[in-house]
């Protein structure tokens, strides 16, 4: 309980500031998004139709379903959320298997050294995400860094296809949100008390077991925190499918994009943007909820 | 403290994993920006010349100049934004709306860009039609829907900085004849300068950084960075873009590293001193015998 | 041991004759919880009082209520004629020492010591003034220019304790004055800070949960429990006459007994007392009936351990000893009756050499007895 809390004059007005902007920039939008997403395509400007329209003294108001009956209907809407979700899931879950033992490293090494590896893990985040996809452009390509190792060893005859595939995809997603995983989990980790595993392996437990039956299960928080920030965002990536993945491969952040900058179609985007938060609720809250735990956690500590 | 020092061979290969995975890309950027080769990934001997025509690319140089410019006021206002709303969601906890408030700070950081992106430009051309304003999209848009994005980060990092800060320092000023308004300028922010600088900082690389928001909200005569990039290696390979990645990373890696070193220094002669200071009390001790204290105040 | 007890009371009689803080009937609700129930309490000029209780015990909101960072649910407080109840902080003539200090890191000590200055507006030259004052005060003049974490522990507490008293406050509030420093350091420094209180003679009312801190600081001591205010008086008054089982098992150590009112003259009380098999004797008269259920309190160091059988009689019981636990100039022993209680009692080292007798140990057969002089009855 803070005095600042009660004495504040005007303390309506300190919250009345990021309140106001942030329902006039994110909330109010998500409105109007919504709005369109029941309006219709039409040749104008903007281009899409009213639902509110007042004639011979009659107001009428036309919600135009046909966009969600749409993506509800058609094979193709349906298959590009799955395959979104199937490409976030596998995201998140090699994410957790390469950056569960990398954050458990370093929350292990000696104070000294454990700053310069955070450093290290962070540098690449602080550096431009579109560069470091770039980068595995120049790798997986037909004549890049990969394909002219195995073929110099010998150990292939002709370049392999790796660029525009599943397998760039995943291989970049896994690059490119990689960090979203080690930080949380890091931080949640580097506030395990070791003297809970040196009590495990005191009442004879083996470290393989005192990892999942201690480590594992306290680092919860982190491991849903850290998923979350992961699997969110990948659900509507567009930049990575969009430069290395293949043509076949279904993500809804390139169908939305699609819908509105080449087709013009915003009441549709609107309607894929809105399934889409439907969607990504329940993950956000978790995450939402999650990240305050943690934060509380540190506040009873 | 406990120092693990010593680590199992699997976690050791787990990082030397993890940084070659993380690395490797970087440094083959880095390696092919000296290519004489226009094939990028086709090694032609060393050359600068990527580097020389950069410099001459006119639509880079400019982007690069509207991509600072809009990094800046945005990291500007969203310090000053999420301070606010990392001290409300620290210090009020709860208010009416306050859930809906936390809800609203942590969203943005999450959701995909291409739905705030959308739903950004929406609000603005609706604005338009209702107001007026704005006339057109370009760098205020993108200010705006940068400085959305970025007070998030800020606000994260404010209150995870205040919650670990010891609230009886405010209730000390406080107690000492300071009132609210005044103990926030002279307490609270230079305790949580430190959180504010890295928010900025974050800020300016999340704005430079960004192509999706940034691609809604931008008009014909705003042409960011990332946006020159992206429709750049959508052709394909491009030796400049190496050559500015090296120069970005360069930048970057050098910032980072040296600010590194210095709160490392500053933070182990910090500990030198409180160990120190600790010495000081120890010569003092006289020996007290214990049953001085056993029966205190009986007559 | 009554003359101790009347000059004491003379004692605190003197500090002032009428009361300089009066806290009225204090109540304090968070929810559905009272954490302070109904205090009344005064306080003399130049007094050093300890509110003295475990966690939890409200303690720590009273102090608050008095510093002003919270505001009482019901009742007043008064500080020297005037109502501060609903005073804002900056606006009190009251100042307090956090616990674990609360130094502003970001400032040197010089500067800590003057921030309360500085928010009042006193001219520079006497705003430095005051700062040496202080710094001669808690012998702090060389570190003037250090930054609170290039201070020990002693020293912060020290710093803090100058940032407290550089505006003169009415009252000084402590709260856990000492709980940051360990143990060899707070016998040293409780001496210390009482004497630097008493130098400047500013009233004090601290806060802790450490009996031992209060009884050597404090004129007077409060305890406290469930937020309730049991008792209050000099430390001898508190220890040798509690006036409930609460404070006679909280201060120091005690053997309780209960049992019923057998016997009540002018001159005595007797207790039947089924877990001493035997009556307890005391040596003045209570005022209550018959059959009335009390407790009587009997100090381990008031009772006597002999190998011998002695006379029958009350205040006197056979048993087993069960533990010795050795603590150099004297031992606790562990005396299991017939019913089954343990009675600890401390027994002098040289007490067996000097009686020519040898040392009893486990399982030996014991008497213990005291004083009828001894006793403390207690009602509640």
């Amino acid at each position: 309980m803070s005095l600042l809390r009660k004495l504040a004059p005007g303390r309506g007005s300190v919250i009345a500031v990021p309140y106001l902007w942030l329902t006039l920039f994110f909330l109010v939008p998500f409105l109007i998004v919504l709005k369109i997403s029941f309006a219709e395509q039409d040749i104008a400007i903007p281009p899409f139709t009213a639902l509110a329209e007042y004639a011979d003294g009659y107001l009428n108001f036309k919600l135009n379903l046909s966009n969600f009956l749409y993506i509800f209907t058609d094979e193709f809407y349906f298959d590009t959320y799955l395959s979104s979700l199937k490409v976030a899931l596998i995201t998140t879950i090699g994410c957790l298997l390469l950056g569960y033992p990398i954050a458990y490293a370093i929350a292990r090494t000696d104070p000294a050294r454990r700053n310069i590896l955070l450093m290290l893990v962070m540098l690449p985040f602080w550096t431009s995400f579109l560069l470091r996809v770039y980068a595995w452009m120049g790798i997986l390509n037909e004549t890049g860094l990969i394909n002219s190792f195995l073929l110099s060893i010998g150990l292939i005859d002709e370049p392999l296809h790796l660029f525009h595939t599943d397998f760039s995809l995943y291989i970049v997603m896994l690059y490119a949100y990689l960090p979203f995983m080690i930080l949380p989990l890091y931080s949640n980790l580097v506030k395990l008390d070791l003297r809970l595993l040196e009590a495990a392996a005191d009442l004879g437990a083996r470290p393989m077991k005192a990892f999942f039956s201690i480590t594992l299960p306290l680092s919860k928080n982190g491991i849903i925190a850290g998923s979350m920030l992961v699997f969110i965002p990948a659900v509507g990536e567009f930049v990575i499918p969009e430069l290395v993945g293949s043509s076949e491969t279904l993500m809804i952040g390139k169908v939305l994009w699609n819908e509105f900058f080449d087709n013009n179609n915003w009441p549709m985007a609107s309607a894929v943007a809105v399934v889409m938060v439907l969607i990504l609720i329940v993950p956000t809250a978790l995450f939402h909820r999650f990240e305050t735990r943690e934060l509380e956690g540190k506040d009873h500590a | 403290m406990h120092n693990g020092g010593k680590l199992s061979p699997f976690l050791k290969g787990a990082l030397v994993v993890g940084f070659l995975f993380l690395y490797v890309p970087i440094l083959s950027l880095i390696v092919y920006s000296f290519n004489a080769s226009k094939l990028v990934t086709v090694w032609g001997g060393f050359s600068l010349r990527w580097y020389a025509s950069l410099f001459e690319n006119e639509q880079i140089l400019s982007a690069v100049w509207l991509s600072i410019r809009i990094a800046f006021a945005a990291a500007a206002a969203a310090v000053v934004l999420g301070t606010v709303a990392g001290l409300v969601m620290a210090r009020f906890k709860r208010f009416p709306g306050s859930t809906l408030f936390a809800g609203m700070i942590t969203a943005p950081m999450v959701m995909p860009e291409v739905i705030t992106g959308l739903s950004m430009l929406l609000l603005f051309i609706s604005l338009q039609q209702l107001i007026g304003v704005p006339t057109e999209r370009g760098f205020f848009t993108i200010w705006v829907g940068h400085t959305t994005l970025c007070m998030a980060y800020v606000a994260v990092v404010v209150r995870s900085r205040l919650v670990e800060m010891d609230k009886n320092l405010e209730d000390a000023a406080m107690d000492l004849g300071a009132r609210p308004l005044k103990i926030f300028f002279v307490i609270t922010l230079p305790l949580i300068a430190p959180a504010i600088a890295s928010g900025f900082l974050l800020s300016v690389t999340l704005s430079l950084d960004d192509l999706v928001t940034t691609a809604f909200l931008s008009g014909p005569g705003s042409t960011t960075l990332p946006q020159v990039i992206f429709s750049k290696v959508r052709l394909g390979l491009n030796p400049e873009i190496n050559a500015l990645a090296t120069i970005t990373v360069l930048v970057v890696g050098t910032f980072v590293v040296l600010a590194n070193y210095f709160m490392l220094n500053a933070q182990r002669k910090r500990d030198r001193a409180i160990a120190e200071a600790m010495r000081a009390d120890a010569p003092k001790l006289p020996d007290v015998p214990l049953e001085s204290l056993g029966r205190p105040g009986r007559a | 041991m009554k003359d101790a007890v009347a000059s004491a009371q003379g004692a605190a009689k003197e500090a002032g004759q009428q009361a300089y803080l009066k806290i009225a009937g204090v109540v304090k609700k968070f929810g559905d919880h009272t954490a302070v129930d109904h205090v009344d309490l005064e306080i003399h000029q130049h007094e050093i009082f300890a509110l003295l209780g475990s966690s939890g015990c409200g303690k720590s909101t009273l102090l608050r209520m008095l510093a002003g960072m919270e505001t009482p649910t019901a009742g007043k407080i008064l500080l020297d004629g005037q109502d501060i109840t609903r005073l804002a902080p900056y606006n009190r003539p009251i100042n307090m020492m956090f616990q674990s200090y609360a130094l502003f890191p970001h400032m040197s000590v010089e500067q800590n010591i003057a921030f309360g200055l500085k928010q009042d507006g006193l001219p520079k030259d006497e705003i430095s003034a005051r700062v040496s004052e202080m710094l001669e005060l808690v012998q702090m003049k060389k570190y003037a220019t250090r930054k609170p974490y290039q201070l020990s522990g002693g020293q912060q507490q020290r710093v803090a304790l100058a940032r407290s008293l550089a505006k003169r406050p009415k009252l000084l509030l402590l709260d856990e004055p000492l709980g940051a420093l360990d143990k060899k350091l707070r016998q040293q420094t409780q001496l210390e800070l009482v004497n630097t209180l008493e130098k400047v003679g500013v009233t004090c009312i601290m806060v802790t949960h450490d009996q031992e801190e209060a009884m050597t600081m404090a004129t007077r001591i409060g305890i406290m429990s469930e937020g309730q205010l049991l008792q209050v008086g000099t430390p001898s008054q508190i220890y040798d006459y509690p006036n409930c089982r609460f404070t006679a098992e909280f201060i120091g150590e005690t053997n309780l007994f209960g049992g019923a009112v057998a016997v009540d003259e002018a001159d005595r009380v007797e207790i039947e007392a089924p877990e001493l098999g035997g009556r307890i004797r005391i040596g003045h008269g209570i005022t209550g009936p018959k059959g009335m259920e009390v407790w009587a309190s009997v100090r381990p160091e008031d009772i006597r351990v002999d190998i011998r059988p002695v006379e029958p009689g009350p205040n006197r019981a056979r048993g087993k000893v069960r533990e010795i636990a050795y603590l150099g100039s004297y031992s606790v022993y562990h005396v299991q009756l017939a019913s089954g209680k343990v009675v600890k009692a401390m027994v002098p080292a040289n007490r067996w050499y000097e009686a020519g007798e040898a040392e009893p140990t486990w399982n030996d057969e014991v008497w213990v007895s005291w004083r009828d002089d001894m006793p403390v009855v207690l009602t509640a």
